[in-house]
């Protein structure tokens, strides 16, 4: 075709593909969070539940992070909570996904009165209060991490799978669609070649969202007994009993705090590294 | 004459009360080609997908539609997904949305040419590369490797092209396919569409607002306004002599635009 076009296209590919900064940036600050996790597999400076340190002790050699009012160290909880706000992270948002997104493409190909009431019906599940939900499920199967992760995850689900259908019924309706059903192609088929990959990129970056919110909610409901008991030292609740003393021992209330901060950024870093790479018209832009 | 390609007989199509196509009817051989033609809204492209059984929902067809024969108002999805592709495909009017901007050229045509056939992964790539060329696509390879973004507007009607082609249909229906392009673009795909029609014999349904674009790919035509049919009949005969007030006014008005090139500033 026209000359423009071509020099268009190979000034593209001459251009070599950049590696995303944000997503650098972003494995580095989950990075940490990780390698903490991991080592709080095989090493921990102290027993979780040894209370052997003087009580709010400051940061010194024996205990790097200072204690607690308990006299726990500090450090050894925290590198706990790295773990457990993975897990809830991890968990919630493996389990919301599943559950939102098959919901979501489901509804976005119903015809129109399914569609409206599989619509309300989410709408009641999100305006569902999380805890509510969460105190139904820990009454029936007790208080324990898992409890607090499929409350998180299925609360979650309502809200991915009401994105979803949105992006969806967007997506469906676009000609590249019809033009795939004109040739054939089954519901699968523009599920998996079509839909799925065009609704990733913007469900990838709420998922990121999500993800924090999973962790921010988890500290919530060990707030209120309803997370994951003793010894499981989550963020939250260090936050949660440092608050008293937040003068007298002030690392207690802001080492849990950062790190938090440190793992939600991250991840939203990662996923808006995740997005340009599932996009190539931005891919090019960079 | 054997059993048209393609016979619409009554059609009309209703939302809720409203109803937005009455009576339509026309029909189409092998080989042959038929304009239709309309403005904006007088339900061009709904006959289109009326004819795939593809309208949106909330929308219903009534009266007949055989496409090679089987019944398509009222067919379960089932057998429309069969018939679909074989017996009909669909060009589109805005090539840039009926591509998927995330899937390279090359796979997205793949997909449509290994549903006709199934083949091995070498095979596969050089029936896409040979169906790129088809359509005047010289540098097969790098459309192939591209996404539609990084290829022009004329560039990707092609592949359109190429796709509704790939699974080998008895008719093709082209939906204002050269709308979207520039004249001299125009031109090109239009003498695409005469070529491989003739070379593979198949049918066209040619749907355009523009009497001239049509005119120069159909011989016959049926007129559409507020969606029944104003007019139809040959096309040398409906611009020699045009009846319908509305067939006066189409074949005027193109008139005035061609007799513009000759006389710049004549409109004004």
């Amino acid at each position: 075709m026209s000359a423009v076009a071509e020099l268009d296209v190979d000034d593209a590919q001459r251009m070599p593909r950049r590696r995303s900064l944000t997503l650098a940036i972003g494995c580095v600050l989950v990075g940490i969070i990780v390698v903490i996790a991991l080592v709080s597999l095989v090493y921990l400076p102290y027993p979780p539940s040894d209370t052997s340190g003087s009580r709010l002790a400051p940061p010194s050699p024996q205990h790097w992070a200072g204690t607690d009012k308990l006299g726990r160290d500090l450090l050894t909880q925290l590198m706990i909570g790295a773990r457990i706000a993975l897990t809830v992270g991890i968990g919630s948002v493996a389990l919301g996904a599943a559950l939102g997104v098959t919901i979501g493409v489901i509804v976005s190909f119903a015809t129109r009165w399914l569609d409206d009431t599989l619509s309300a019906l989410l709408d009641v599940l999100i305006a569902f209060p999380t805890l509510l939900l969460a105190m139904l499920i820990v009454a029936a199967r007790g208080a324990s991490l898992d409890s607090a992760i499929l409350a998180i995850g299925i609360a979650m689900s309502a809200i991915v799978a009401r994105l979803t259908r949105i992006l969806g019924k967007r997506v469906l309706s676009q000609d590249y669609v019809t033009a795939a059903r004109v040739s054939g192609t089954g519901r699968f088929g523009i599920v998996f070649l079509h839909l799925l990959p065009n609704i990733w990129p913007t469900l990838v970056v709420n998922l990121a969202l999500q993800f924090g919110l999973a962790v921010l909610a988890e500290a919530s409901l060990s707030y209120l007994g309803l997370g994951a008991p003793p010894p499981n030292a989550s963020w939250g609740r260090i936050l949660q009993e440092a608050q008293g003393t937040v003068l007298v021992a002030p690392v207690g209330a802001i080492a849990p705090g950062v790190l938090l901060v440190i793992l939600v950024i991250g991840i939203n870093l990662v996923a808006d590294g995740l997005r340009d790479i599932g996009d190539p018209t931005r891919r090019r832009r960079r | 004459m054997s059993e048209p390609i393609l016979r619409v007989d009554d059609l009309g199509v209703r939302s809720g009360a409203g109803s937005l196509l009455r009576d339509v009817s026309f029909h189409l051989a092998g080989g042959q080609r038929l304009g239709l033609i309309g403005e904006s809204g007088s339900g061009k492209s709904l006959t289109a997908l009326a004819i795939m059984g593809l309208l949106p929902d909330g929308l219903t067809a009534h009266g007949s539609i055989r496409l090679d024969g089987s019944q398509v108002v009222g067919a379960a999805e089932r057998a429309l997904v069969g018939m679909r592709g074989r017996v009909a495909s669909v060009v589109f009017q805005e090539p840039l949305t009926a591509l998927d901007p995330l899937m390279r050229l090359g796979r997205q045509l793949a997909e449509p040419v290994q549903r006709y056939r199934s083949l091995s992964r070498a095979d596969l790539r050089e029936a896409v590369t040979d169906a790129l060329l088809e359509v005047g696509l010289d540098d097969a390879d790098r459309i192939a490797r591209s996404y539609p973004h990084e290829v022009s507007g004329g560039q990707r009607q092609r592949v359109a092209i190429a796709m509704a082609l790939a699974t080998r249909p008895q008719l093709l229906i082209a939906d204002e396919p050269t709308t979207a392009l520039d004249v001299t673009v125009q031109a090109g795909i239009l003498e695409l569409l005469d070529r491989v029609i003739s070379e593979r014999g198949m049918s066209l349904l040619f749907i355009s607002h523009d009497l001239a674009v049509v005119s120069r790919v159909a011989d016959r035509v049926v007129l559409l306004r507020h969606g029944e049919v104003a007019d139809r009949g040959s096309l040398a005969e409906l611009i020699a002599r045009p009846q319908h007030p509305y067939t006066r006014e189409l074949v005027a008005g193109a008139r005035e635009l061609d007799g513009a090139i000759d006389h710049p500033g004549g409109l004004a």
